[in-house]
């Protein structure tokens, strides 16, 4: 019996040390001189302009990729069509491919000399749009896939023989059983989509104030040595992280969880 | 494919073209979105002889092997904290389990700068690893931490412990009991997970960038280096080395793939 203890005691130190303390570190020092500091540092004009940035990419790139990824979901399991092997394998690409290289592609598409250059979409807000699309793309079509797949087509298939046109079947059978996994997608797409960095770093320009999100905010903050400024927007996004990750396991498949 | 979907036709798809819509336009999104951009980044790489160069070959090579040791901690530590989740009973296990998925919700740089606040220079811990390669590993353990948890702990739900009371009862020990009962159930989800976790590392930029120091030849990591060249307005050399991340990235994503219909082979 002593070595269920080990098992349990390794698994909670390497969480410990990896996870917990290096966070709840950061928290004990923004907040360590009180409230007041650490709100003033996050209430600066280029701060807020940051979080409305950030808000912005969020605000178009998570419902374009609900809307994409309910379709690429029905496509991929309802359909069979040439190429859905190599339609599966490109949507899992921006999971596994170096952010960096996503901003690179975009930046040497869209900017001087590109196939569609010439048009403003590098070093301002469209590319950044056009980033975070890119890099929070697959979550929703994750998270339904398996859940189309779990319940066929045997309900589908009886609306339709009863006259339901598409569309009814699709607002009546279908989505009543894909809304949660949708509703879990979203918020995997919307923690992807707040916290991008490098993408938008290589397309934004990083210009303060202008194209600054708040992921590079808090790299800006911190490489000129104003720590209060870094660490107080650092948790600031720390807490949606927290907001998150609640929303997270409250929306979470109950199975997962014994 | 062809052949079986005629000799299949299934009624919604001859009923309407509804379907046939959701194809095209989602084809059209991912092409407009994902491919055109890795097309131009495929055509515009130039300057191959950069890839060559000592700097990037040594990128590269940093890259390669800390996330092989990444993978492999990975596999462990997950397949044991995945085991603590399923199989253990303690109090705040809701809280733990929430908390392995903090690494996906919580933002690369801010992950770096937590990290790098308890484990850099001015740790009250007095240990200091920032600007070594002990960094990027901390860090590229940190973001990969929840992909071999999440892909075996529900391996492991499903389990029945049927097997492992006969194997017990057959005489085998813990030890043996795990080797050959419980580990050829959950190596494909394991592999699955690690395949997974490596390919993020190889690609990571956000958590490394600060903690890593970045130094060329010493702890400059491939995603770094093709920042480097961007940042000095070489696109061409960066887009050589980022086709070979390409190419890496594809080649971990079809092999979990080909993990993936290996473990469901028997459902079929």
């Amino acid at each position: 019996m002593i070595g269920k203890y080990v098992v349990r005691f390794a698994a909670l130190g390497y969480l410990a040390a990896l996870l917990a303390a290096p966070l709840g570190y950061v928290f004990w020092r923004t907040f360590r001189h009180g409230l007041g500091p650490a709100w003033a540092a996050v209430t600066t004009p280029d701060a807020v302009h940051a979080l409305k940035v950030t808000l912005i990419l969020t605000a178009i790139a998570v419902p374009a990729n609900t809307i994409f990824g309910i379709l690429a979901a029905l496509s991929i399991v309802r359909y069979r069509f040439p190429g859905a092997g190599l339609f599966n394998a490109v949507v899992d690409l921006p999971l596994a491919l170096s952010p960096v290289v996503v901003g690179l592609a975009l930046l040497i598409l869209y900017g001087r000399g590109g196939w569609l250059g010439g048009h403003g979409v590098v070093f301002a807000l469209p590319g950044m749009v056009l980033a975070t699309i890119f890099v929070s793309l697959p979550f929703v079509v994750r998270e339904v896939v398996p859940v189309l797949r779990e319940i066929g087509t045997e309900q589908e298939q009886a609306a339709a023989t009863l006259g339901a046109s598409t569309i009814q079947t699709f607002t009546r059978v279908t989505w009543p059983a894909i809304r949660w996994a949708t509703a879990y997608g979203v918020v995997l797409t919307t923690a992807r989509a707040l916290g991008e960095f490098g993408a938008v770093s290589v397309v934004s320009g990083r210009l303060a104030g202008k194209t600054e999100s708040l992921t590079l905010y808090v790299q800006d903050r911190y490489q000129s040595f104003d720590e209060v400024g870094a660490y107080a927007s650092a948790v600031v996004l720390a807490l949606i992280a927290v907001t998150t990750l609640i929303l997270m396991t409250t929306l979470k498949p109950k199975e997962e969880t014994r | 494919m062809a052949a079986r979907a005629a000799a299949l036709p299934s009624p919604r798809a001859r009923r309407s073209p509804a379907p046939g819509l959701a194809v095209g336009l989602s084809t059209l999104y991912l092409s407009v979105i994902v491919l055109l951009p890795l097309a131009a980044l495929s055509w515009h790489a130039h300057g191959w002889e950069a890839i060559a160069s000592a700097q990037a070959v040594s990128s590269l090579k940093l890259t390669l092997g800390v996330s092989m040791v990444v993978a492999l901690v990975n596999a462990v530590a997950g397949t044991v904290i995945a085991w603590t989740l399923v199989r253990d009973r303690f109090v705040g296990q809701g809280f733990v389990n929430a908390l392995v998925d903090l690494p996906f919700a919580l933002p690369t740089i801010v992950a770096g700068l937590t990290l790098l606040a308890l484990y850099g220079p001015k740790s009250p811990t007095g240990v200091n690893i920032a600007f070594t390669r002990w960094a990027i590993l901390v860090a590229l353990l940190f973001v990969t931490l929840p992909f071999v948890v999440r892909t075996v702990q529900p391996v492991l739900l499903e389990l029945d412990t049927e097997m492992e009371d006969a194997a017990a009862s057959l005489g085998a020990g813990r030890l043996a009991t795990f080797r050959r009962v419980i580990l050829p159930n959950i190596l494909p989800a394991i592999l699955s997970g690690v395949a997974l976790a490596f390919a993020r590392a190889v690609g990571e930029f956000g958590s490394v960038v600060l903690i890593s120091g970045n130094l060329p030849f010493k702890t400059e990591v491939v995603s770094v280096y093709v920042f480097g060249r961007i940042e000095s307005g070489d696109a061409g050399g960066a887009a050589a080395a980022s086709v070979v991340i390409l190419a890496i990235s594809f080649a971990v994503l079809l092999a979990i793939g080909g993990c993936r219909r290996w473990v469901t082979r028997h459902d079929r």
